[in-house]
């Protein structure tokens, strides 16, 4: 066992030709791997010095085993040097800042001496010497002489990938490399190196490091047959035009040839390197796949840094596809069963529990809830079969432990990527369902903000028994229903459930008995009070008593609905829009219910419920009131197509006739502003003024056009249903679908952009009109003229660039955030503190309230706990 | 040039020297010692002028968006 060492520090530097021999356990000079006997030939691509890869043997180097040995670099001595690709770019610069005689940097003494200082001093204080390394060389290529031998520079022109042309002579690798062997070590550390551990001319391969086997094995295929991995073709390769070079230069080729074998070692020891370097064609399998070499295995998503080291994957993890189930309950998550059999839970065999375990045992892996192992005494794991399992129930005993299929019943933690907040990971009750993806029910949406688009999410099942309990009292879903946030529920009624508590508790509909009891059918509930009317002999409900239903008793809440227009004078009880809510005693007496009601973020009874009742009181709420919900959406039907939108003739002609008007208005606006009779508003100039007016009186245009839409589509139209229930969808929405689109903009202002003073070459230069400047009149419904397309395309890419680049900062500040303040914690006393116990805060947040406790961030409602002694509405 | 008092800015909160018992009650009411108090540097503008020297402890008694009042303490150090 080699001891624990502990790094002090990194250093970066080049590999010298020196050092790359020193650190070589032998060179490489065949390209062949194996001989016939399959014995690894010395000195080739194989050689057992390089490190074991086969069991049994011992390391020629270090006598190590496999997974002892380290694996030892190889070299191979390259006949001629060539360019090391990924120093193309530093190679450039030092040659055009270096002299091409004396290989001085081209600055004098004294510039020298001031850059040498600033580097220092940076280096000193552990910062970036980028920014000086930049001008370093930015203004060292300017110099035309040298100012130590009076040489004149050339012109250095560079072609991809590592080809230099001085003034229409080729650089060979050899010259470059002769240069940078003339730059003085001072000058070196100019450039941002340390001469010590990075000289220039080391970015020239005299010598190639060939990496252990280790790191490229070789597979013997099922057929018998050697397969090598991509290192070690492209090796072979490199070792292959070597060879030929160099028999080449002994026998005194011409100049054409060497320089064609050379080009071509460059490139073998480019693609090694990098195989996906542009200009260069990448280097291929003969069955056509591109290699992957060494910057391949690092780079990119799958590559050694995101995909191996800092992508990190778990046992005992499920993911796949969501979906939703509303009749699950909230805190349930559908578990596909294949899933579910292959997901275990280490069970520990005790006299207490055995005949269970010896139960899960004999069912075997097939048979659903079976086991898929056990672990005897001796700590030797046994996989079931079906003939093993009778056999193996049987031998078991305490001390055994056997890992049990997933089943109902079971915690497992649920999360959604990004994780944004503690909401993002919680735990559900396993329930096992068939096909292939997970259901959850659609009101735990929000929290993980996940919609069935194709959304994946994951699945973990905690392993010992303390996780469990930490999942069940801490990340219950039911544990998270109020957000530390804000304080209120950010699980809530969606979508339908909030229609469909729209249009059971509007005004006052009547049910029969049969329909009354159909919709409470799957809610679990108190008894439907008394009747309010006897029609023919027939008992009827109004949708307010079948909704009260779901109310725990002794509920008193009074709020306003969405509904609600702020009138001056709320008429309360009699107000005709039904938008006051009063609900007394677990009985609705008036309002309608809607988002305000029971939606996510903004429910009030759902917030009151928790807060009052506690929070397993609050899901059961939820949970009857959305399948109440449901079925009251599918007795009265709830559907939307393109018909529901039409308008009539006449209309429409109002319509387009505000929209003529408008166009009147701006014209008008035009003509006094060329004018100059327009008076600029109070610190705006007089262009200002004219956009704002503008834009004022097209906005009031399409209000007015879409009211007027709205007032004919009236309060029964589904999408108007949804926009005012606050469902989904909004009256801007519908105005858009049905009337006017609006105008289009840039930056909050109108779009001015495009050509020489105009949009598009569809209009006048200078034209301020309506239609000029991206106001699209059409509905989209009606359909857009293309002009009116383009600009929308317009603004709906800012719209897209926009939650882009909002996203991604958003998404950095966060991580930033979290950095700082993940190691902190509150203490029973009250006080936050960092690992080391030092205070950070007296009394979290200062006044010391769990946020998810508060009243929407308040301590105490004190106008609630009034009502609740009183007994009477405070105003 | 007329000294200007950093005290009397309004954003500046108030600042007090404890004294020697109440140093004591307020560790005992944390359990813990100074070094686990919050810092701030004797080279504060508000330290200095209220002429606090190294290893006193500030009482400091901000305006706070959720509590109205806090009161926080820092140890006053090199
Ligand atoms: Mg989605
Ligand atoms: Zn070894
Ligand atoms: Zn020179
Ligand atoms: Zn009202």
């Amino acid at each position: 066992m080699a001891s624990v060492k502990r790094i002090q520090r990194i250093k970066f530097g080049l590999l010298s030709p020196k050092e790359i021999r020193r650190m070589s356990a032998t060179k490489i000079i065949t390209a062949d791997t194996y001989d016939d006997d399959g014995f690894p030939i010395d000195m080739g691509l194989m050689d057992p010095r390089l490190g074991v890869i086969n069991p049994g043997l011992r390391c020629k180097t270090c006598g190590g085993r496999i997974g002892e040995c380290p694996g030892h670099f190889g070299h191979i001595e390259l006949v001629a040097p060539v360019i090391h690709v990924g120093f193309a770019k530093w190679i450039l610069k030092i040659l055009r800042a270096t002299c091409r005689k004396c290989g001085h940097l081209l600055f004098d003494e004294m510039t020298k001496k001031e850059y040498l200082d600033q580097i220092k001093s940076l280096n000193k204080l552990g910062q970036l010497t980028d920014d000086v390394v930049k001008e370093v060389f930015k203004n060292a290529t300017k110099i035309r002489v040298c100012p130590y031998c009076e040489e004149r520079q050339k012109e250095i022109a560079f072609e991809k990938p590592s080809m230099y042309i001085e003034e229409g002579h080729k650089l060979m690798p050899a010259d470059i490399r002769d240069r940078f062997e003339r730059i003085p070590d001072e000058d070196v550390e100019i450039f941002g190196m340390d001469p010590r551990n990075a000289r220039p001319e080391w970015m020239i391969l005299t010598v190639l490091p060939v990496p252990p086997v280790n790191t490229r094995p070789s597979i013997t295929l099922e057929s018998g047959q050697r397969s090598e991995d991509d290192l070690t073709h492209k090796l072979v390769d490199i070792i292959r035009i070597n060879q030929r070079f160099q028999e080449n230069t002994g026998a005194g080729a011409p100049q054409l040839i060497i320089e064609d074998l050379w080009e071509l070692l460059q490139y073998h020891v480019t693609t090694f390197m990098d195989n996906e370097v542009s200009g260069v064609p990448p280097a291929r399998h003969r069955s056509g796949r591109p290699l992957k070499t060494l910057s391949q295995r690092l780079r990119g998503k799958e590559g050694r840094f995101r995909g191996s080291l800092s992508g990190k994957r778990v046992n005992f993890s499920a993911r796949t596809v969501i979906s939703p189930d509303p009749n699950l309950n909230i805190d349930e998550v559908g578990v596909p069963l294949k899933i579910a059999q292959e997901m275990t839970i280490t069970m520990n065999v005790t006299p207490q529990n055995i005949k269970k375990c010896k139960e899960y045992v004999r069912r075997g892996p097939d048979n659903h809830p079976g086991a898929n192992y056990v672990k005897r005494g001796d700590g030797r794991r046994v996989k079931i079969t079906e003939h093993n399992c009778e056999e193996l129930a049987e031998m078991l005993e305490p001390g055994w432990s056997i890992d049990r299929q997933l089943m109902e019943g079971d915690i497992v933690l649920f999360n959604r990527q990004p994780s944004l907040h503690r909401m993002s990971i919680m735990a559900h009750n396993v329930k096992i369902m068939p096909d292939k993806t997970f259901r959850i029910h659609p009101s735990v949406c929000p929290p993980y903000n996940a919609d069935f688009d194709g959304d994946e999410m994951n699945l973990h099942v905690p392993q010992t028994e303390e996780a469990r309990a930490d999942a069940r009292t801490l990340m219950k879903v039911e544990e998270n229903m109020l957000s530390p946030r804000f304080g209120g529920p950010i699980i809530g009624g969606i979508h339908d459930h909030i229609s469909g508590t729209f249009i059971l508790t509007r005004g006052r509909k009547l049910f029969d008995k049969s329909t009354a009891l159909n919709m409470l059918r799957k809610s679990d509930t108190k008894d439907l009070t008394m009747p309010v009317e006897t029609i023919n002999e027939q008992p009827y409900w109004t949708g307010k008593q079948i909704f009260s239903c779901v109310l725990p008793e002794g509920l008193d809440v009074t709020y306003e609905a969405k509904m609600c227009e702020n009138c001056e004078a709320c008429k309360k009880e009699k107000c005709e829009k039904d938008a006051y809510v009063k609900i007394r005693n677990g009985e609705l007496l008036c309002g309608t219910i809607d988002e305000n009601g029971i939606g996510a973020f903004k429910g009030k009874i759902l917030d009151r419920i928790c807060k009052s009742y506690g929070v397993t009181e609050g899901r059961k709420f939820l949970e009857n009131a959305t399948q109440l919900a449901i079925r009251a959406i599918m007795h009265f039907g709830f559907s939307f197509g393109i018909d529901d939108g039409d308008i009539p003739r006449e209309t429409q002609n109002q319509i387009s006739s505000v929209m003529v008007d408008v166009k009147g208005r701006v014209d008008r606006l035009i003509e006094a502003y060329k004018a100059e009779e327009l008076e600029p508003l109070p610190g705006r100039t007089v262009d200002e003024t004219i956009e704002m007016k503008i834009m004022q009186e097209l906005g009031k245009a399409r209000d007015l056009s879409g009211s007027i839409a709205g007032k004919h589509l009236g309060h029964n139209n589904s999408a108007v249903i949804m926009a005012i229930s606050g469902s989904r969808g909004s009256m801007l929405n519908l105005t858009q679908m049905a009337a006017c689109v609006g105008q289009q903009s840039v930056r909050g202002e109108r779009i001015t952009r495009g050509y020489e003073g105009r949009t598009l070459p569809h209009f006048e230069r200078g034209d301020l009109k309506a239609d000029a400047r991206g106001f699209v009149t059409s509905s989209y419904k009606k359909g857009l003229s293309p002009t009116e397309f383009f600009f929308h395309a317009i603004g709906g890419r800012e719209g897209l660039v926009d939650t882009a680049v909002r996203t991604s900062q958003s998404g950095y500040l966060q991580r930033r955030l979290i950095n700082a303040l993940q190691d902190l914690d509150v203490k029973y006393d009250g006080t936050v503190r960092d690992t080391t116990g030092q205070i950070i805060q007296f009394e979290y947040g200062e006044d010391g309230v769990d946020p998810a406790k508060s009243d929407y961030g308040k301590s105490v409602n004190v106008r609630k706990i009034i009502e609740n002694i009183t007994g009477k509405e405070v105003v | 040039m007329k000294k200007i008092s950093v005290i009397d800015h309004e954003l500046v909160p108030e600042h007090i020297v404890l004294s020697e018992r109440d140093v004591k009650s307020l560790l005992a009411k944390h359990h813990i010692s100074v070094g686990e108090l919050p810092k701030i540097k004797i080279s504060d503008p508000v330290i200095k002028e209220i002429g606090a020297s190294a290893g006193d402890v500030i009482k400091i008694i901000r305006n706070s968006h959720t509590a109205g009042k806090a009161i926080v303490y820092r140890l006053v150090i090199d």
